[in-house]
This record gives structure tokens, sequence and C-alpha cells, in this order.
């Protein structure tokens, strides 16, 4: 019958552009996105074969008991063949999950390192904006009446506090290689999403609450990545959109001197 | 077993009694039916404007300009119009046409006569729920014409984007209030049509018709009825918390603080979005199971009647239907992964999302014996229930990356998402319907779909929908963002344009293919040959009556149910199917 062979060529299309990795993900940068690689080839091969072998049989019974005459079968099933996929299938995918809980347990059930270096971001329609505390190590007092995005002050940091005359305020985030970040991620208005692809990571950032996300990446990952909005956040959503820039440890401390003298 | 009160002794006269303002279920789950189909026409024409503009953001046609003067001035569509065609997109076809054809279409019209009762238990209520539905489609589609025109905020509708009014963008303002509106006047009308199915399973079913003797659409259409009776009542609260909430002031999903368009917005304070986001999943996951349930018990009957084999383990399906259900309502939590949720709770989620693909994979296996050792008639019913098997299968493996919260971290809000959901919902789920419209036909109206037209039509989808909903997987590894109406801002999108741009036109094409299966259902109206009153020689009740069935459908028989719904290919007996209601004793299997 004609629909066996479209449902192998099918099956057998989709699993070369799963093999070939057509259109695949970028190089991780941290241990962490190595484990998430690790656990998605896993994850892959297991549904890799379902899919395929699923695909194969329901192809094969399409042929193989084609209306040639003879009777069907007359069977209501077998309950020690359904005991047994049951099972099985039950093993596999219970597995698979706890299987990834270390790495979520890293990104989530763990702190951050306590020399992990504190970063704000503020996301709003349709701008991103990150706060470093400066030398002082201390994020000034902010005030919403205070914010003023065209004078350059998108926290509205209160220039009566002096711990927050040294806070460097970026459009773009920039971090050293090789160093834990802990990011304070905060929304002005709607519910935003910071993502980054080679981290392997993404979170919601939502108005109201203030959410942690730590990473750190591996010495040598310097280069710029993108950050897309990750979440419908009105009509800009497609572009708010900022970059991650990892340097060499060195260059960071230029960059953060170079900020404060503005 | 016993009668419905509320039942005509006579057929109705007049147009409005027989066609408009209908008792009969038949006529309803007709009614229903084309609802569905005017629906999914809207749905469909919108993702193909939305597919277009991805690939042409900056393209002017003219006659864009001409439907929205100011939101596609100069023929370019803004991205507040795509946000609109979108949640617009989402919103008609998971409510219109997902929750309405499979259940209160084909259930309305089958579930009765499936169980050998002459109507629904509450007639009147019947007739209430579709028109209900018919209001609730009207206010929906008014939103594109207020000022602003239809929301932006998706079919999910997440504060505050949704809560916080006009300020958060176009769309924001009387739109999201008629969406809000039409929603819970649809959750009314739901819950009509719920209580209806549950009382008529429970009470209506004919002498012998135990519930184990029941055919697998009667199981998926009562599970699908008590989704949607727990399910839709929260939609309702949630709905009605959102529109206070824009209204009058209140705080349920606003929290202080916030600034938006800079402006500060004073008057609300101690709310969570988050919160919104539980009651609807809580509503939302239960919900795609109302859209899929059914679809798989027409995929049971037709790979039973078109194999000539009994449903392999009849009982595990019951079971397995029964697990979906229940585990349905403890795993919305996986659709708030990233959501900011508790990080341990994601890990229950998570663990009871993976318990819930067990029930799934014991139907598959039990479809895929269902057809060992059969006897396959290829008929364009049966080509949809195979078509619907493998797609199921595909759509299905997706969420065994998705329901990890360790990979969800990059998968969320990508394409990865929107290829499991459209594969499960967009496409298996559809072929269920087109599977029950080859197959239900010949009854409903007495005469035959053409088959050569339905098997070009069936293959063509076939293919059309693999073609355009499998590279979204592939999108999703890239790492491309859900919701964005131009892909031009992210450097690294630039590579998989072409991958847009071959979605985009096998899009097109099966759109297109789909005037086939137009042009076949309304020309075999009139011009299809008669049909017989068993044209598939299946064992069910609907096929010992008369095609067209008369209006009490057992013409005041009641019948008796000595077997159950799939005895094929019984040794020993002549036929190679046994009718339910067949009193000759025959010696079969346990």
């Amino acid at each position: 019958m004609l629909l066996a062979p479209i449902i192998w060529a099918l099956a057998v299309a989709i699993v070369y552009f799963f093999v070939a990795k057509t259109w695949w993900f970028p190089p991780p940068i941290s241990q962490h996105g190595m484990a998430y690689d690790a656990q998605f080839n896993r994850t892959l091969v297991v549904v890799g074969v379902i899919f395929f072998l699923a695909q194969v049989v329901l192809g094969y019974a399409i042929v193989k008991f084609r209306n040639d005459g003879r009777r069907a079968t007359y069977s209501h099933g077998n309950n020690k063949m359904e005991s047994l996929w049951t099972s099985a299938t039950a093993l596999l995918f219970l597995s698979l999950v706890l299987m990834g809980t270390k790495i979520w347990a890293g990104v989530h059930f763990d702190e951050a390192p306590p020399d992990a270096i504190p970063i704000e971001v503020l996301s709003k329609q349709f701008a991103w904006n990150f706060r470093y505390p400066g030398p002082d190590g201390i994020f000034g007092h902010t005030d919403l009446h205070l914010v003023n995005d065209a004078a350059g002050n998108p926290f509205g940091i209160d220039d009566k506090d002096p711990a927050g005359k040294d806070d460097i305020v970026s459009a773009s985030l920039k971090i050293p290689a090789g160093k834990p970040i802990k990011l304070i991620l905060h929304s002005r208005d709607v519910i935003h999403n910071f993502f980054v692809r080679e981290l392997r990571m993404k979170q919601d950032i939502v108005p109201g609450m203030e959410i942690p996300l730590h990473f750190d990446t591996e010495p040598g990952t310097v280069g710029i990545y993108e950050v897309p909005c990750s979440e419908l956040c009105g009509l800009g959503h497609f572009q708010m959109r900022t970059t991650m820039q990892v340097m060499s440890p060195a260059d960071f401390e230029k960059w953060k001197q170079d900020q404060a003298q503005k | 077993m016993s009668s419905p009160h509320a039942h005509q002794a006579h057929a109705p006269q007049g147009f409005i009694r027989k066609y408009v303002f209908s008792l009969d279920h038949k006529v309803i789950g007709i009614q229903y039916y084309f609802l569905g189909l005017f629906s999914v026409l809207i749905g469909m024409s919108l993702s193909l404007l939305m597919r277009y503009h991805m690939v042409n953001p900056n393209v002017s046609v003219g006659w864009f300009g001409k439907l929205w003067p100011t939101a596609a001035a100069g023929g370019i569509m803004t991205p507040e119009l795509y946000l609109s065609l979108m949640t617009m997109h989402g919103t008609i076809m998971v409510f219109f046409v997902l929750t309405t054809v499979p259940q209160s279409g084909f259930g309305n019209y089958f579930l009765p006569i499936q169980i050998g009762a002459e109507d629904m238990a509450f007639p009147v209520l019947n007739m209430m729920s579709f028109w209900t539905t018919f209001l609730a489609l009207v206010v929906m589609v008014s939103a594109f014409f207020v000022q602003g025109g239809a929301p932006l905020a998706g079919w999910t509708a997440y504060p505050p984007l949704s809560a916080a009014g006009r300020i958060t963008g176009p769309g924001e303002g009387m739109g999201q209030n008629l969406w809000i509106i039409s929603i819970a006047i649809f959750c009314g009308a739901s819950l009509m049509g719920a209580i209806n199915f549950i009382a008529t399973l429970v009470d209506l079913r004919c002498k012998g018709m135990t519930l184990m003797r029941m055919p697998l659409t009667c199981w998926t259409w009562l599970v699908t009825a008590i989704l949607g009776l727990l399910g839709f009542a929260v939609l309702l609260a949630a709905g009605v918390l959102l529109i206070l909430d824009r209204t009058v002031g209140t705080s349920f999903f606003l929290p202080a603080g916030l600034m938006i368009n800079d402006k500060i917005i004073t008057g609300h304070s101690g709310g969570s979005p988050l919160l919104w986001q539980h009651l609807f999943w809580f509503f939302g996951h239960p919900e795609v199971y109302i859209a899929i349930l059914p679809g798989m018990g027409v995929a049971s009957q037709l790979l039973s009647t078109f194999s000539r084999k009994p449903v392999y383990g009849y009982k595990a399906m019951v079971y397995a239907i029964l697990s979906i259900g229940f585990l349905g309502f403890l795993v919305w939590g996986h659709h708030m992964f990233m959501s900011g949720l508790n990080p341990y709770s994601a890990m229950a989620f998570a663990t009871l999302t993976m318990c819930i693909g067990v029930p799934s994979a014991i139907k598959t296996f039990n479809w895929l014996g269902t057809l060992w050792g059969g006897k396959i008639h290829f008929t364009t019913a049966m080509l949809f229930a195979l078509g619907f098997v493998s797609l199921f299968v595909t759509g299905g493996v997706s969420g065994i990356f998705l329901g990890q919260p360790a990979l969800d971290l990059y998968f969320h809000d990508t394409y990865f998402v929107v290829g499991h959901f459209h594969m499960i919902m967009g496409v298996a789920a559809i072929f269920g319907m087109f599977g029950g419209t080859y197959f239900w036909f010949p009854k409903m109206f007495g005469r035959m779909m053409n088959e050569t037209i339905g098997k070009i039509h069936f293959y063509a989808t076939f293919i059309g929908v693999y073609a355009i909903f499998t590279p979204m997987h592939m999108l999703g590894i890239v790492g491309n963002p859900r919701r964005y109406a131009d892909f031009t801002n992210v450097e690294y999108l630039s590579g998989v344009m072409n991958v847009h741009q071959f979605m985009s036109y096998a899009a097109y094409l099966t759109a297109a293919v789909q005037v086939l299966f137009l042009f076949n259902l309304f020309w075999s109206l009139k011009k299809g040959k008669p049909a017989t009153e068993n044209p598939w020689n299946c064992t069910t009740l609907e096929w010992g009556i008369p095609s067209p069935p008369p209006f009490d459908n057992f013409a005041g028989v009641h019948p008796v149910v000595y077997r159950g719904a799939y005895e094929y290919s019984l040794p020993g007996v002549k036929e190679d199917y046994v009718m339910q209601t067949d009193p000759t004793p025959v010696r079969t299997e346990a």
C-alpha cells in the first residue's frame, strides 16, 4: 500500500536531519551547557528509536496485513504483552526525567556561589538594561519615580544615595569568562524572558518578583552571544534583543574602569 | 434505562424547529460541525497570513492595506496586527474547532445512538449549548472590528500584558475585553454540554449496554465531558478575575510598582501574574486532552472496523482513557517550568508528566496491535486513522523532551513547542475529525463521499502537514523564539529563513488541497451515491438504523445489546462481523 513507503520515507528523512544536525544548537559555553547536551542526546536516542520503530512497524503492518482475501485473526489482545510494554515505557520515561534532575538542580536548587558577580537585569517593553554595583559592591537605592530612560537612568537610581554613584548601567550584558555570575531579574511592566542559547538556559521575568539566575562560563569562551526576549511582551517582542559579551577577565576589568570614568 | 422526558413524541415540523432551534441531537451535532468548519476556515486563513508575513515582513500587499487601513497601513502588516492574528488563530482553533467538532459535533450526533438512546438526556439544554457557542463565536469575531482590533496577548492571555489594559498595546482595550467575554460565554456553553453528556451516558444506556460494551468513542466522550466540566469552570473563574482587574481596579494578577509606557500604574497591588498561569493551565492542560481524546476514540473505532479485528486490549484502552483524564489534571505545571514557579514543584509536575506518557504509549501499542493480524481495507476513513497513529507518535515523542524541566530550559517558548502542539492538536486531532467525517458522513447524510477525491485529499494533506510542522522542531533546536512577528532582528535566525520559506510554501499548498475536501463534502451532500444502512459492515449501533436515521433514532424500538463493540472475524461465524444488537449466541474467546 502506498502509505507504507510514504511513512517510511518520512521517518528516514526526519531521522536523517537529526543525525546530520543540519540545523542544530550552537556550541555550549558552560559546564551546565555540556551536561544539557548530554541529557538531550540521551533523550534523542531514546525518542529516536521509539519514533523510528513505531513508524516502521506501522508501515509494516499496513503492508503485511492488507486485505488479501484471508480472514483476520480474532484476538482481544494479550495481557502479558500489555504489562511488558507498559512497564518498559514507564521505566524509560521516568529514568530520563530523573537523570535530568541534576541539571535542573544545578540551576534552581543550588544557590549561586558566594563569589558570584551580581548583575541586575531590567527588562521592559522593549529593551534590556543591566546594572553593576561598581567598586563599592553595593547597588544604589532606586525609585520608580526617578526612572528616566531618555536621560539614561532606566533603573531610577537615586543620586542622593552615595552607593549608587559608582553603579554601572549598560544596555548589553558584559561578563568575564570563567567566573560565576548571578543575574537578578526584574521586569518593569509585563512578563519577559532572558535567554542565551549558548548557556542552555532561560528564565521568565515576572513583574513583582525578583528572580535570581546563576551560571558560569568556561574560560576561553570569549565572544558575543545574542539575548532575544523569549516571552510574548507586546508588539515589540520581536525587536527586544540585546547581547551578552563574554570578555577575558582583564578586558572586563578594563571595561568596568572605562565605565566608571563616564 | 429510562427514556428522556423532554424528547419529542412526534417529528418536529417547520423549518425553524427542524433546522434552527432544533432539540434533535443529530441536528445539533451537525450545527456544531458546520460551526467548527466555518471556524477552521477562519483559523486557517489567519495562519496563512501569519506564515506569509514571517517570510515577507516588509512586502506591501495591496489588499492588506484595504482590509486594515491602520494596522496594515501601506499594505505592510504591523507587528501588532501579526500578534492579533496569532492570538485569534490560536483562540479560534482551540476553542471553536478542537473543542467543538470532536465532542459537541460527532459526540452529540453519535453518543445517544451508540448507546441506544433516543436523544440526549436534556435536549433543550443541548440546543441552548449550541446557540450559546454560536454567540461566543460572534463575540470573538467582533473583536476584529472594534477600535484597536483583536487582542495581541496570545490565546494564553498572560497578565500583566492582558490585564493592564490598552496601555500595553493595541488591541488590549476593547478587543481583549471582548475576548474574555467570548471565552466566558463559551465556558457556559461547554458546561451545559458536559452535564448533558455525562447524564446521558450514566442514565440512558439501553438494555445490555454495560460500560465495558460501549464503543471506545463513548468512553472518550465521557472522559472528555468530565474534563470539560471541571476544567471550564476554572477558566470561567479566571476570566471573571481578569476582567475585574481590567475594569474595576482589582489586583488578582497585577502587582504594585508597574510602569508601562512611561506611566506609573497606581491603583493595583498585591496581585500575582503567576496566579493566572496556574488557573489558566489548570484548565489548559485538560483542554488539550479534550481536544485529542475523542480523536483517539475515533481512531480506535476506525482501526478496528477496517482491520476487521477487535480493538487490541479494550480494557487497557479504557484504563488508558481514564488515566489520561485523571493525570491530565495533575500536570498543568509543565507549561510553567520557566515561569518562576517553585523549582521543586517543577520536578513533581515533570514526574507526573512522564507518567501521563505511559497511557498514551499503551494506546499507541494497542492501535498497532489492532492492525496486527488484521485484514486492512484502505478506505479514506481508514487512511486518516492510520495517519492519526503516525502523527500522534511524531507529535507525542517531542513531549518527552519538553516534559523534562532540564531540557525545557532551552526549548520553552521556542518553535520546538509550536511544532509539538501543532502535531498533536493541529494535525492528529484534525485527522481524527477527517476520519470521523469520511466514516460517518453516509450515516448523517444518507450519501457516500467520493473515495477517489478523499484519497487524494488524504495523501496530499498527510505529506503536507509533515512538511509544515516537522521542521519546527529543528527551528526549536536552533533556538528560534515563538511569537515573533519577524526574524530580522536576531542574527542567528538569518540561517533558517529558508526553512521558514519552505514551511510557508508547504502551508499554502496544504491549505489549497483542503478545497478538495470542501468540494467533496458539499457536492456529496446532494450528489453522493445513496448510502445503505451499513456500508462499512461495522458493528456499533448507529449502523443498524437507516442512513440518515429517523428523528427518534430507533423508530420507537428500544435496542438491546448482547455483546461488545468490536466483534469482528469471529471464528465459526460466516460474516466477518457481528452487530452489537445481534442476539445469536456465538462461542467467543474470553
